[in-house]
């Protein structure tokens, strides 16, 4: 649980917006929190932090698209 | 024969794929004899010319060689030299077919769909550099990705591991009934798409535009929309053609267009408009760009990482098209249009100056409208043709 809610904070500051807090069940590329440039930083802030290594190519829109699913995805590749 | 190109050739498909179907409705597997079924159609394809013919078979055998040695190497190594340089020999042909009418009368290397195959096979040394493709890819399955006839010419350009599920899975009877059905649903969208809309708008506007417009002016003007229009009802209709017959083979083969037309801003527009080339440029140019940038922390201002990245993707972008002029300055426009959008949309998060109405969103989808429409009269080379 403390691990969702350390990647839901992290998320939030590379969205800068606390919606992702609020509502973890948002689409992020939908709602524009997201782009191809966020979704880097969130993956070096990722590396650099938990020491989780995820490639590029792994990360899918269709399935890391919330901030719920994308901690459950990271919390898979730990 | 030029794929989807004439009736007989929509006519031997349908041949060829009769049992395909009727394996497909018994709920039995099918992918052997579209392997088989794709030499048939390749045979087809390609008997027009010997030259490239010949061609397609070197660059198949140096693709293959190439993949498979990476392959074999990355499970002992990770060298960054040799990641570097197993890309480069991938990108080879396509950069030798590009700049070889520059030298010799005849092109010895290029064939139809030269530039849509290269991407599959940097995907395939990108994604095993980065451990996703472990195991050997058997040869019979990686020919078959590579060489997929219904995407041959000009794509949607397609993903190995998303092909493989396709081609591991069971297909029930009811599964497979459905996918037949939006094949053919697809295929007749081609039709409208390709050889009602687009013809017309082609045959009875542009071919005609001298009788409408009244100036050289006018006449620029109405070619600008009616082309983008042409273009994207044309291409858009191949495209369907290529799914529908795919998806009929078991393969659900990427979508490539999103109405396009109604994109908000050009960031949009990139997200619905040949989506399976933008993707791919996104995935595997600008993001690894600025991951790495970003890594070695070379550069801290993240705007100018992020607008680097997009000049770096649409230049390569309009490289890929072709070394003519129009089609640098295409990817010089959409660059620049990217960075002032990126620029803006910053901007505007900070200062909140464009609201989002529905007023606001009508006006964004008319001028993304016309600055993409200029787009394609840079690409269409009309600029640079004197005396029209």
């Amino acid at each position: 649980m403390e691990f969702i809610n350390e990647i839901i904070t992290l998320l939030a500051e590379i969205c800068q917006d606390d919606i992702v807090k609020e509502n973890p069940d948002i689409d992020l590329f939908d709602a524009g929190l997201l782009d191809s440039f966020g979704t880097i930083e969130l993956l070096v802030q990722v590396e650099e932090r938990f020491g989780i290594m995820v490639p590029i190519s792994e990360f899918d829109r269709d399935l890391w698209n919330t901030p719920n699913s994308i901690a459950l995805q990271l919390a898979d590749w730990k | 024969m030029t794929p989807y190109g004439s009736f007989t050739f929509f006519f031997i498909v349908a041949i060829l794929l009769a049992p395909t179907i009727i394996l497909g409705l018994q709920g039995k597997r099918f992918q052997t004899y579209n392997m088989f079924v794709t030499i048939l159609a390749l045979g087809l394809i390609f008997s027009s010319t010997l030259r490239g013919a010949i061609a397609l078979i070197l660059f198949t055998i140096w693709q293959v060689l190439l993949i498979k040695s990476y392959i074999a190497y990355r499970k002992k190594a990770n060298g960054n030299s040799i990641f570097y340089l197993a890309v480069i020999l991938s990108i080879l042909p396509l950069a030798l077919s590009k700049l070889m009418p520059y030298f010799s009368q005849v092109n010895l290397i290029g064939f139809l769909g030269i530039s849509y195959l290269t991407f599959k096979g940097i995907q395939l040394i990108m994604e095993t550099r980065d451990g996703l493709i472990k195991k050997d890819i058997p040869l019979s399955r990686l020919l078959y990705f590579i060489l997929f006839f219904p995407t041959i010419s000009s794509g949607p350009i397609d993903r190995y591991r998303r092909f493989e599920k396709n081609f591991q899975a069971e297909v029930t009877a009811d599964q497979y009934k459905l996918l037949l059905y939006q094949g053919i649903n697809k295929i007749f969208q081609g039709f409208l798409y390709k050889y009602i809309i687009g013809y017309s708008i082609n045959h009875f506007f542009i071919a005609k535009l001298r009788f409408y417009a009244h100036s050289q002016f006018e006449h620029q003007l109405y070619y600008m929309y009616s082309y983008s229009l042409y273009l994207f009802f044309d291409f858009a209709g191949y495209s369907a053609f290529a799914i529908g017959v795919s998806y009929i083979m078991g393969i659900k083969s990427p979508e490539n267009f999103n109405l396009p037309f109604i994109s908000r801003n050009i960031k949009d527009f990139w997200n619905r408009w040949h989506m399976s080339l933008s993707f791919w440029f996104r995935d595997f140019v600008y993001m690894r760009f600025v991951f790495w940038i970003m890594k070695k922390k070379w550069i801290k201002n993240r705007n100018l990482v992020s607008n680097l990245g997009y000049i770096l993707l649409f230049l390569l972008m309009g490289i890929w098209h072709g070394l003519e002029i129009q089609y640098i300055l295409y990817g010089i426009y959409h660059a620049l249009l990217m960075v002032i959008y990126n620029s803006f949309e910053r901007f505007n998060k900070k200062h909140k100056w464009w609201p989002q109405n529905k007023f606001t969103h009508a006006v964004a989808i008319i001028i993304t409208f016309h600055f993409v429409c200029f787009g394609f009269y840079i690409f269409s080379g009309q600029l640079f043709h004197k005396g029209v």
